[in-house]
């Protein structure tokens, strides 16, 4: 009591501040009891400018539409699921901060989305920082190979060892043996180059000539003379805003005697197959990790996803046929929001506190048949290497779609676990 | 591929280079001359020049041909437009202090370049040439029947490609006629030769600076309508023109027109060479070390003169 005679502005303030607390704490209370009702958060890191903008506009799209699935059907765990998209510039230094965003300022369950590899390598070690699981759908070979951490899990998307040593068989069978390879100068393309190579060369087959060039680079045909006389097959991966130039002009440099040419669709994602100078792709071979064009034997999943979505039959938006999709890649947003649901019910998900039950639900996680959560087919996922397997197609351009030719096994896709995650602690 | 034919291919991709880069270095050059300005926003004025180009070619319907002669007429109006507001709202104000319009036109740069992709959005979007044929280049060799022609296997150009070749030269050339002949060029060389004493012979000092920035970003502009049959417009695109732009002024030396047409030849045709040879990284590279050079023995550049 005399204490609080001597009222000075400081003492003031700390009552109030202890006053504050009190008042608060039957609050807490009653937030606690109300928070199976609150919206589970998402936080979702995506490109929306930078290179992988065109990527990032697709992954919003893909995610709105799972997202209205999944609240339509009542949400997760009862509680309605709500989506925070922050943009990353395609930055990795930005990526970082917007993981540690989710996880301080915006309170997320758990952080989603990010596809481009050198963005997911910088944004990792802050996801297990924050200690927030880290979905990423972004095909590369860092999550399985080890360098990450037990926070960062690639459910809903195969990784590129995976995918090249699938297609290697296929290349070396009916394409060629002697193989130039063109990638993106950064660790998506790396993972390419050297799991491609080895996947080749396991086959009888090698590369020739390894030519990178930087995923900013405007300006293609400088690196096309690099391309050896004998090769007998091209095989081509590229990312960025300049794609369609890319391969314009890798079109112009060949003319009518180029070799066999196999790309990965990257090179073309969200890129009109019937722009102007790409006429030379017809009897080219891409590699496709979803159709982009419906075809002949569609499922009834992919039929309703791609309705779900807004996507036509040509794999372009419903409203503006100029607007390519990234169907290739964005529909591993679509099954790991759903697999997120699912991780979160198994583990009877209710707040930041369980995140290491979450992890631990998704690691269980095996079989995931082809459904209307897994509309691209069926997969397999490995709790071990935080990485799931899963069919891959080949296509092949005919009269200026992409008419698939070949479906690979996910048997094709297995190899040997580089990495146990479920040995680490949290 | 052979050396012969591969070193013909860097040439011609060179020359591409060398002919934009002329026109924007050209640009970046008159406003320094001139104005004494440093115009870091100079690079988004390219940027402005792409991406109003492929509005003005998608708002047009018919042949590609109309739709890309009007961007080229209406792009570089519009740039140098906004280059003029820039100017009257933006430099004057600051008085044409070199240290204020750096920090000036660095926030322009992002004004513009923010605009750009609320606007125009983040994606890479391709104009259609009005024409292009792939040409195959024949090469001499002496084979069993003496010297013969053949196509080697590569190397070729687009019909397009040499009209940007082409018409990069007539618009210097143009440049030159107006600088050396007309009463505008007059005007603008006496006010980059000493604007106190313009002033007194009755020059609307403040109407030639706005004239001139202007101009200097429709140089731009122009340069960024003939590249983007080629490259597609995006919004991040300013950025590589500006960074050798700069380093084609400070080797030609700031202000110089020679100095700077020299320059961008030298710069872009060893870009084009050294890239297709060794590395696009190395002649980065290269071209950075030459400034080096340059600014260490030859401060005001190969054709610049000394400043009092």
């Amino acid at each position: 009591m005399t204490k609080a005679l001597k009222t000075t502005r400081r003492t003031l303030l700390k009552g109030a501040g202890a006053g504050g607390l009190l008042a608060a704490s039957p609050l807490l209370g009653r937030f606690a009891s109300a928070q199976s009702a609150a919206p589970i958060k998402i936080g979702f890191q995506q490109h929306s400018t930078g290179i992988g903008a065109a990527y990032g506009r697709w992954y919003g799209r893909t995610t709105e539409a799972a997202l209205k699935m999944i609240n339509d059907a009542g949400g997760i765990n009862g509680r309605p699921v709500e989506i925070i998209a922050e943009d990353d510039g395609t930055d990795p230094k930005r990526g970082a901060e917007v993981v540690e965003k989710f996880s301080n300022q915006h309170g997320c369950d758990v952080a989603y989305g990010t596809l481009f590899s050198h963005v997911v390598i910088g944004s990792a070690p802050a996801a297990g920082e924050q200690k927030i699981p880290y979905f990423v759908v972004s095909e590369g070979h860092h999550v399985a190979s080890g360098a990450l951490n037990r926070y960062t899990l690639q459910p809903g998307i195969t990784d590129v060892k995976s995918q090249v040593q699938a297609m290697a068989p296929y290349v070396s069978e009916n394409l060629g043996k002697k193989v130039t390879m063109i990638f993106p100068d950064f660790a998506f393309g790396h993972d390419h180059r050297d799991f491609f190579t080895a996947a080749i060369e396991a086959q009888g087959g090698e590369v020739l000539e390894h030519i990178a060039v930087p995923p900013s680079e405007t300006s293609f045909t400088k690196y096309f003379p690099k391309i050896p006389r004998e090769t007998e097959v091209l095989y081509h991966v590229m990312v960025g805003p300049a794609v369609l130039t890319f391969v314009k002009e890798l079109g112009e440099f060949f003319g009518p005697s180029s070799p066999a040419i196999f790309g990965f669709i990257d090179s073309l994602e969200a890129v009109d197959l019937a722009s102007p100078g790409l006429e030379f792709l017809e009897g080219t071979y891409f590699w496709e990790g979803n159709p982009r064009y419906a075809q002949a034997d569609q499922t009834e999943y992919d039929k309703a996803y791609r309705a779900a979505v807004g996507v036509d039959e040509n794999g372009a938006s419903v409203s503006d046929p100029s607007d390519v999709s990234t169907y290739a890649h964005m529909f591993g947003c679509w099954e790991t929001l759903h697999i997120i649901k699912a991780g979160m019910e198994a583990a009877d998900y209710q707040g930041p506190d369980d995140r290491q039950k979450l992890i631990e639900a998704v690691e269980a996680m095996t079989d995931m048949p082809e459904s209307m959560e897994h509309p691209q087919g069926p997969k397999l996922f490995n709790g071990k290497t935080h990485q799931v397997f899963g069919v891959q197609y080949i296509s092949r351009v005919e009269n200026g779609r992409l008419v698939k030719v070949h479906t690979t096994s996910i048997d094709d896709t297995l190899y040997p676990d580089e990495v146990d995650y479920t040995t680490q602690s949290f | 591929m052979e050396f012969g034919p591969h070193l013909m291919l860097a040439i011609l991709e060179g020359a591409v280079g060398a002919s934009v880069l002329a026109l924007t270095a050209l640009g970046l050059s008159l406003v320094f001359g001139v104005m004494r300005v440093v115009n870091v926003a100079h690079g988004e004025f390219f940027m402005l020049g792409a991406v109003v180009a492929w509005f003005v070619a998608n708002s047009i319907a018919g042949h590609p041909a109309i739709g890309f002669l009007a961007a080229l007429a209406i792009a570089p109006l519009i740039a140098g437009a906004v280059a003029m507001l820039v100017d009257r709202l933006i430099l004057k104000n600051v008085a044409y202090d070199p240290e204020a319009t750096i920090v000036g036109t660095i926030g322009v740069l992002y004004i513009l370049q923010q605009s750009a992709l609320m606007i125009y959005g983040p994606e890479a979007r391709p104009v259609e040439p009005p024409f292009s044929h792939r040409i195959a280049l024949p090469w001499v060799e002496w084979g069993e029947n003496g010297l013969a022609f053949f196509y080697p296997w590569g190397l070729s150009i687009t019909s397009y490609k040499l009209f940007v070749i082409v018409a990069a030269i007539a618009i210097l050339l143009a440049f030159w006629l107006v600088m050396s002949r007309t009463r505008l060029g007059l005007i603008m060389r006496a006010t980059q030769m000493d604007r106190e004493t313009a002033l007194a012979f009755g020059i609307p000092v403040q109407r030639v600076y706005s004239i001139v920035f202007g101009f200097g970003a429709a140089l731009a502009a122009l340069a960024a309508v003939l590249i983007v049959p080629i490259q597609q417009a995006h919004y991040l695109m300013g950025h590589d023109p500006l960074l050798l732009s700069f380093i084609v002024v400070i080797i030609g030396g700031l202000g110089s027109v020679r100095g700077t047409i020299v320059a961008a030849l030298l710069i872009g045709m060893s870009d084009g060479i050294i890239s297709v040879f060794l590395s696009p990284t190395l002649s980065k590279i290269i071209a950075t070390l030459l400034v080096a050079l340059v600014l260490v023995f030859r401060p005001q550049g190969l054709f610049g003169k000394k400043m009092a």
